[in-house]
């Protein structure tokens, strides 16, 4: 299909587009009386369905079409914006969503929205009643009003009209109620009119009239030298007709000023719209110059650059062994414009976490009426940026940490009253950076986790003996309920509570050279703490030689390296330690734990690197230090996943690959 | 395919003093020993990465795989890049010598004698003139399964 080129820029941006309604959404709830939002909305709305409908996506354009109704309501003061309306709206956005989805996995975008198409039609049908009760002259008003607001043309059209010494007319047809063909009908009415004058707007649309799509009577505007008397009885010639009101149309004080502000509104409506179509739906626009890049070529940008990263160590190998100056000067020169560009290359990989963050708006609003607790999210330093591969990764197990803070930290509102807390429980989501890395905070003033609870509930698991249990710290207590098989919330909850969860989250952490904390105060709250790396395809290592093979540690978990006198070594519970700057520190000996084969003689010394997990630390023993490098990260495979200790391969300066540890797997 | 050509073209190497064969669709080039780095605590017969142009690739020594004793690596012997369920695999072999075309009629079922669970991973015997080959299932050879299944032997 020739649309097809067009498919993904059109999920990219039904996408925006459905994230935009859902953030103006929520504001619109905080600020019911705020009609910019709603205008913000319905454009948005209004794009969404002028999209689907050019790509054929007919329900899409329907239920959008429906929703864009309720909004021109509430835009025009009909309908009022309560949470029920909200919710309802929201209930739609679930199902545009859907469609969406579907689309950009190769469906069709149809769905069943018969039932959202229904509660919105009450929604608008609701409200008109409500007008209609008031007496026939406002639903008149109220009508007209509403055709005039309809756009500036036809403003323009009635006001020249005027000038030329036509009439403009609003004509109310009523059709008999036993008509057979209402769309014939109208035809008719529209033909004889068409023959004195010019209809400027019909109410409902010429289309829906066609499809007979109204009740038995329809409104227009119509502008013509006749008299009114005339135009009634040429219409009444028409059979099967009940009714004819036609009045004149005039444009009261009041209406010019609506009509004017309307004006302003439209025309600013119309200018974005065009730029829309040029460039990135941001209001934001003139100050922003930015292009789509489809994220596959940036991928392979990266690849080809990963590629002439090798190389590049392999020329400083080279030129190191050489010793010319000229050439030591160029590669120099190249190091560092290719340095450049690998900083280039990697922040047009970072986007905002952002992307993550605002869905929880969303969540975080349905879970606590669904669990009937008030909470207020704060969302801080959504704009830090954060490589896309992580952005992949970091969603879910943010959902499992938000979910879990608002189901077992935050109380129910009576309890917190109790406890003397504001009824409302806060959230804060907070991204920062710091170094290499991402902090995201997730902080809850709820009711912490109580220690001696999950230590009951590690040993009602065995996950930990009562020995262990008396020695664990805090820290290391909270931790346990990030071990699998593990819940303390008493009653199971559809929302969290089976057990799993926190595990999963922790390995995903991990998986992404991460970690994660917890600090907790019962009664006041818990912080959890997910550090992340800012990329994971170049990292920067320490190469070290054990025995006669190369292994790399990534910088990011190494403290210092220092060399110690044998005669320095104590023993512990029978393990090797050394006294490291007061604290005492185990050892691992590589060559052991990575069946490293003899071939060197020992001598009196042991070249340590001091790495650390969390706050715990390790003494790795090595061979010899070669230096530090920037390698890209390279997998093993499928085939050999789940090596042990071994997090992924490089390859180095002389094409050899060498392999990367897993700091975390060798701490216990 | 075997419908309309009624040959298969396949690749013969060398293990010990027998010949294997293996599809020719699925190996991608043969190469020359290179520097292999040992991975640590992985099957005895995972000798390691090769660097294959960038590509960090794992490298099975079959003769180990196969049990096949005194295996000192000479001028002969190749690395044969393998695809398989779309992992790409380098196996050591003592030759890999020739490019056969077999009779798909010729392709006998494995001799009931070899059908135990070591040699699942023969999928048929072939004889041309007086050389046997013996034709391997490589998605076999290289199952994680039976590799967890030999671990555990071990273990």
């Amino acid at each position: 299909m020739e649309t097809n080129q067009y498919l993904e820029l059109f999920i990219d941006e039904s996408n925006e587009h459905l994230q935009s309604i859902n953030d103006r959404l929520l504001e619109l709830e905080k600020n019911p009386e705020d009609l910019t939002i709603v205008s913000e909305i319905f454009r948005s709305a209004h794009t969404l369905k002028g999209m689907a409908a050019t790509m054929g996506y007919q329900d899409l354009a329907n239920l959008t079409h429906q929703m864009e109704n309720v909004l021109d309501g509430v835009r025009n003061e009909k309908i009022y914006v309560d949470s029920e309306m909200v919710d309802i709206v929201f209930d739609s956005m679930d199902d545009l969503e859907a469609m969406v989805l579907d689309i950009s996995q190769g469906g069709a975008g149809e769905r069943d929205v018969t039932k959202v198409v229904e509660l919105l039609q009450a929604i608008e049908l609701g409200e008109e009643l409500g007008q209609k009760q008031k007496g026939l002259s406002s639903v008149e008003k109220a009508q007209t009003d509403r055709i005039m607001q309809i756009d500036e043309f036809t403003r323009t059209v009635l006001e020249q009209s005027k000038e030329q010494g036509l009439f403009n007319y609003s004509i109310n047809v009523t059709l008999r109620e036993d008509c057979m063909l209402k769309a014939a009908r109208v035809y008719m009415v529209f033909e004889v009119l068409e023959q004195m004058g010019e209809v400027v707007v019909a109410q409902p649309s010429v289309e829906e009239l066609e499809n007979e799509n109204f009740e038995d009577n329809f409104m227009v505007l119509f502008v013509s030298a006749q008299t009114s008397e005339e135009t009634k009885a040429k219409i009444m010639k028409v059979s099967e007709i009940e009714a004819v009101d036609i009045s004149n149309y005039q444009l009261s004080d009041k209406s010019v000023q609506q009509g004017s502000a309307e004006k302003n509104e439209i025309s600013e409506d119309a200018g974005t719209s065009r730029e829309k179509e040029e460039a990135l739906p941001n209001n934001k626009q003139t100050a922003n110059k930015t292009i789509r890049v489809n994220i596959d070529r940036l991928d392979i940008l990266m690849n080809l650059f990963e590629e002439l990263v090798i190389d590049r160590g392999r020329l400083e190998q080279i030129s190191d062994e050489l010793q010319h100056s000229d050439l030591q000067e160029t590669v120099e020169r190249m190091s560092r414009v290719s340095g450049d560009l690998q900083n280039i290359i990697l922040t047009m990989r970072m986007v905002p976490i952002e992307q993550v963050f605002n869905r929880f708006p969303r969540m975080v609003r349905q879970l606590s009426r669904d669990l009937n607790k008030k909470i207020d999210l704060k969302i801080i330093g959504e704009d830090t940026e954060l490589d896309r591969t992580v952005i992949d990764e970091i969603g879910d197990p943010l959902v499992h940490l938000i979910r879990n803070a608002i189901d077992h930290g935050i109380e129910s509102p009576d309890e917190r009253e109790m406890n003397g807390k504001q009824a409302t429980g806060s959230i804060e989501l907070k991204a920062y950076h710091s170094g290499n890395h991402v902090i995201i905070d997730i902080t809850d003033d709820g009711g912490g986790i109580n220690r001696d609870k999950v230590l009951q509930k590690a040993l009602d698991n065995h996950v930990v003996t009562e020995e262990q249990a008396e020695k664990l710290s805090d820290p290391e207590v909270y931790e346990l309920i990030m071990s699998s098989g593990f819940s303390t919330a008493d009653t199971i909850s559809d929302v969290s509570g089976r057990g799993v969860g926190l595990d999963v989250v922790k390995n995903t952490i991990e998986s992404l050279g991460g970690t994660i904390t917890i600090n907790s105060q019962l009664s006041q709250g818990s912080v959890f703490s997910i550090q992340l790396p800012l990329t994971l395809s170049i990292i920067s290592v320490m190469l070290v030689e054990v025995q006669k093979e190369k292994y790399a540690i990534p910088l990011s978990s190494i403290i210092e390296t220092a060399i110690i006198n044998k005669s320095d070594i104590l023993r512990a519970h029978n393990k090797e330690v050394i006294d490291f700057r007061g604290s005492v520190v185990p050892l691992v000996f590589l060559k052991n734990v990575l069946e490293v084969p003899d071939e060197l003689d020992e001598d009196g010394y042991y070249s340590i690197v001091m790495v650390r997990k969390g706050n715990k630390m390790a003494g790795l023993v090595v061979d010899s230090f070669i230096g530090q490098q920037e390698v890209v990260l390279k997998s093993l495979g499928e085939y050999l996943s789940g090596v042990f200790a071994i997090s992924g391969a490089t390859i180095l300066g002389d094409g050899q690959v060498a392999l990367i540890l897993d700091v975390n797997a060798l701490i216990k | 395919m075997i419908a309309e050509s009624k040959t298969m073209k396949v690749i013969v190497f060398q293990l010990g003093r027998e010949e294997y064969a293996i599809p020719v669709h699925q190996v991608g080039s043969i190469e020359r020993v290179m520097h292999i780095t040992r991975v640590p605590r992985t099957a005895p017969f995972v000798e390691g990465v090769i660097n294959l142009r960038g590509v960090v690739t794992p490298i099975i020594d079959l003769r180990k795989r196969f049990g096949i004793e005194n295996y000192a690596s000479n001028d002969n012997t190749r690395i044969i890049i393998a695809a398989i369920e779309n992992m790409d695999v380098g196996l050591i072999v003592d030759a890999a010598n020739d490019v056969l075309d077999f009779e798909v009629d010729a392709i006998e079922p494995p001799p009931e004698v070899i059908d135990s669970v070591e040699a699942g991973y023969v999928s048929g015997v072939v004889k041309v003139e007086q050389r046997l080959f013996i034709l391997l299932d490589l998605s076999k050879v290289l199952s994680v399964d039976e590799m967890k299944e030999i671990e555990e032997i071990e273990d």
